[in-house]
């Protein structure tokens, strides 16, 4: 055949039966009920394959890395570097210099602000942030602008959730230093258009940093291709263990940045009167990390790429139409958040319900959400609501839990209205 | 086993869709303002007294259905109080919200805020049940900041 053939989408197939057996938590029960898991956005449940990597490293393998000479830490060191480079390939990082273990994206932020920004932000300069930020992306560019004395400004979003780009074009100036963006906002879904954001802030000299917290588990993430400077996102979000996360950091610019914390590990030589630092990325973690961990999200990263990203989404898109309309039809709920492109999280209000009475109800038939201001409380305001409902979805959520969650929504309508 | 009803008693649902004395209050003696910043729960709480007795009680403000028909049932019970009967009929409703599980919840006194006796089951609503009261305590104790249940 020599025709050209348009492209079009495969329909992908994910066989979610299969996969929850790989989550055994979500056989649990709550008050009774089958556990219904909607709150994937604060943190996500984990594959057995993840857990028995945590599991095996403390029962076989256990050993501080980087600094023993005998075999338990030299595999324990090979590990955790297997790590690094496995999340170098996942986001497609130039190298594994640029991938720094941190916490989580809170701590990552706190890195680039308390290093990046107290080099490069002084007195009377400009951070631009945007109106739908966690407040882990708000508060630790506030505690640099008043240690610095720099000036914070907020793209403005639209009714829908959408960032306004002409607005944010307009807010560039000679002192503009950096752009910290979240790629997926955690409390609308809203995806923003880090890459066409970035290439704005390049052309005028502006370095990005863009939270992704609540993207790498839901779209594949290209750092060559979108081009930011810092990335930072979290292991527990994506099918992780809690206390670790990654600062994607471009080369050039971790280079030239001094040291987070000093300790063990982030030095070459130290005496009472000089040290030197490490290479990169060890210069910006000191102290034993969290190596279990660490290599758990080997084991996370190895599972999902098992499933494959692209049938991840596919599959989540199609079920957050499912929910979109589902939830629409019950009278008297509101969507917050309506942008055109959206993942995984749907806020919702319902008249003359309190999201903490919808929360608490929900529970009780087993279902699993988040209520209230979500960490983002100048979304709230924004919006002019206390707080919202919201059911934030994974791969393993499906159909017949969608549906039950509607059920009950009638029910919270019938008790309250 | 918590349940639904347990927590959401029918008097609980009433007060909150006709909450009582439900209203600003321009003459009031104390003013005050609570509010729960984990679930944007806010409140103005208005109190008139004539030396020490409480002979107005009054409120606004929107919360979840918890906090709100708390607010209004106090409302209804703290009319021809004395200041010192109302503080401790705070402590006996926070005793009982905040009873430990394994003991019976201890009502007496308590009269119709015993509806609220469930809300110890759900650790997450403690606060939203005891905003108003915590608000009243304030109020009555001279403070003049907005009250917080977030210390
Ligand atoms: C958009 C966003 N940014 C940052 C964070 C903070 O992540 P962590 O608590 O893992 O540091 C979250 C988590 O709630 C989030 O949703």
């Amino acid at each position: 055949m020599t025709a050209v053939v348009p492209q079009v989408d495969q329909p992908v197939f994910l066989d979610v039966d299969s996969v929850r057996e790989d989550f055994p938590i979500l056989k649990e029960h709550v008050h009774g009920k089958p556990l219904i898991y909607f709150d994937n956005g604060a943190t996500s449940q984990k594959p057995i394959p993840v857990i028995e990597a945590m599991h095996r490293y403390y029962l076989q393998e256990n050993s501080n890395i980087h600094r023993g000479v005998h075999l338990l830490s030299t595999q324990a060191t090979i590990a955790y570097e297997q790590a690094r480079s496995k999340v170098k390939s996942f986001i497609n990082a130039g190298s594994e210099n640029e991938v720094v273990f941190v916490r989580g994206t809170t701590e990552a932020i706190n890195l680039v602000a308390q290093t990046y920004g107290r080099q490069n932000v002084k007195s009377g300069d400009e951070i631009i942030l945007t109106a739908m930020e966690h407040h882990s992306n708000i508060v630790p560019w506030q505690l640099l602008a008043k240690q610095n004395g720099a000036t914070i400004k907020v793209v403005p979003m639209t009714d829908q959730g959408e960032l306004i780009i002409d607005e944010y074009e307009k807010m560039f100036t000679p002192r503009t230093r950096l752009v910290a963006v979240v790629h997926v906002s955690n409390s609308l879904g809203t995806v923003n258009p880090v890459h066409h954001m970035v290439e704005i802030a390049h052309r005028h000299g502006v370095p990005v940093l863009v939270d992704g917290a609540q993207a790498v588990q839901h779209m594949p993430v290209d750092m060559r291709a979108m081009q930011c400077d810092f990335y930072a996102f979290s292991a527990h979000k994506m099918y992780g263990p809690t206390g670790v996360g990654i600062l994607y950091g471009r080369e050039e610019l971790l280079q030239d940045m001094p040291p987070y914390q000093g300790g063990g590990d982030m030095i070459r030589s130290v005496s009472f009167e000089e040290t030197t630092f490490n290479e990169l990325p060890y210069k910006f973690e000191a102290g034993t990390p969290n190596i279990s961990g660490g290599i758990a999200f080997d084991a996370t990263i190895d599972y999902v790429n098992q499933i494959g990203m692209h049938r991840i989404m596919a599959y989540e898109n199609a079920l957050m139409r499912y929910a979109t309309e589902s939830l629409l039809n019950i009278p008297g709920l509101r969507i917050i958040g309506t942008a055109k492109t959206k993942a995984s999280v749907i806020s919702f209000v319902l008249d003359g319900v309190h999201p903490h009475d919808v929360g608490t109800f929900l529970d009780l038939e087993g279902i699993a959400i988040r209520t209230g201001h979500h960490c983002t409380q100048p979304v709230m305001t924004f919006f002019g609501i206390p707080a919202t409902s919201r059911v934030s979805l994974a791969l393993y959520n499906k159909k017949e839990e969608i549906d039950v969650l509607v059920e009950a929504l009638h029910k919270v309508r019938k008790t309250f209205g | 086993m918590s349940d639904l009803k347990e927590l959401y008693q029918d008097t609980i649902l009433d007060h909150n869709k006709n909450p009582r004395n439900f209203h600003k209050m321009p003459d009031a003696t104390l003013s005050l303002e609570g509010y729960n910043p984990l679930c944007g729960d806010h409140l103005f709480l208005y109190v008139k007294l004539d030396n020490d007795v409480i002979t107005d009680v009054s409120f606004e403000g929107s919360g979840c259905a918890i906090s709100k028909s708390s607010a209004s049932l106090m409302t209804t019970v703290l009319k021809g109080k004395r200041v010192d009967e109302a503080i401790s009929l705070f402590e006996k409703f926070h005793d009982l919200i905040t009873s430990p599980m394994d003991k019976q919840p201890n009502t007496d006194g308590l009269g119709k805020l015993a509806v609220f006796s469930g809300v110890r089951e759900f650790p997450a609503r403690i606060k939203c049940a005891g905003l108003a009261w915590h608000t009243l305590k304030s109020a009555l104790e001279g403070d003049q900041r907005t009250i917080s249940t977030e210390q």
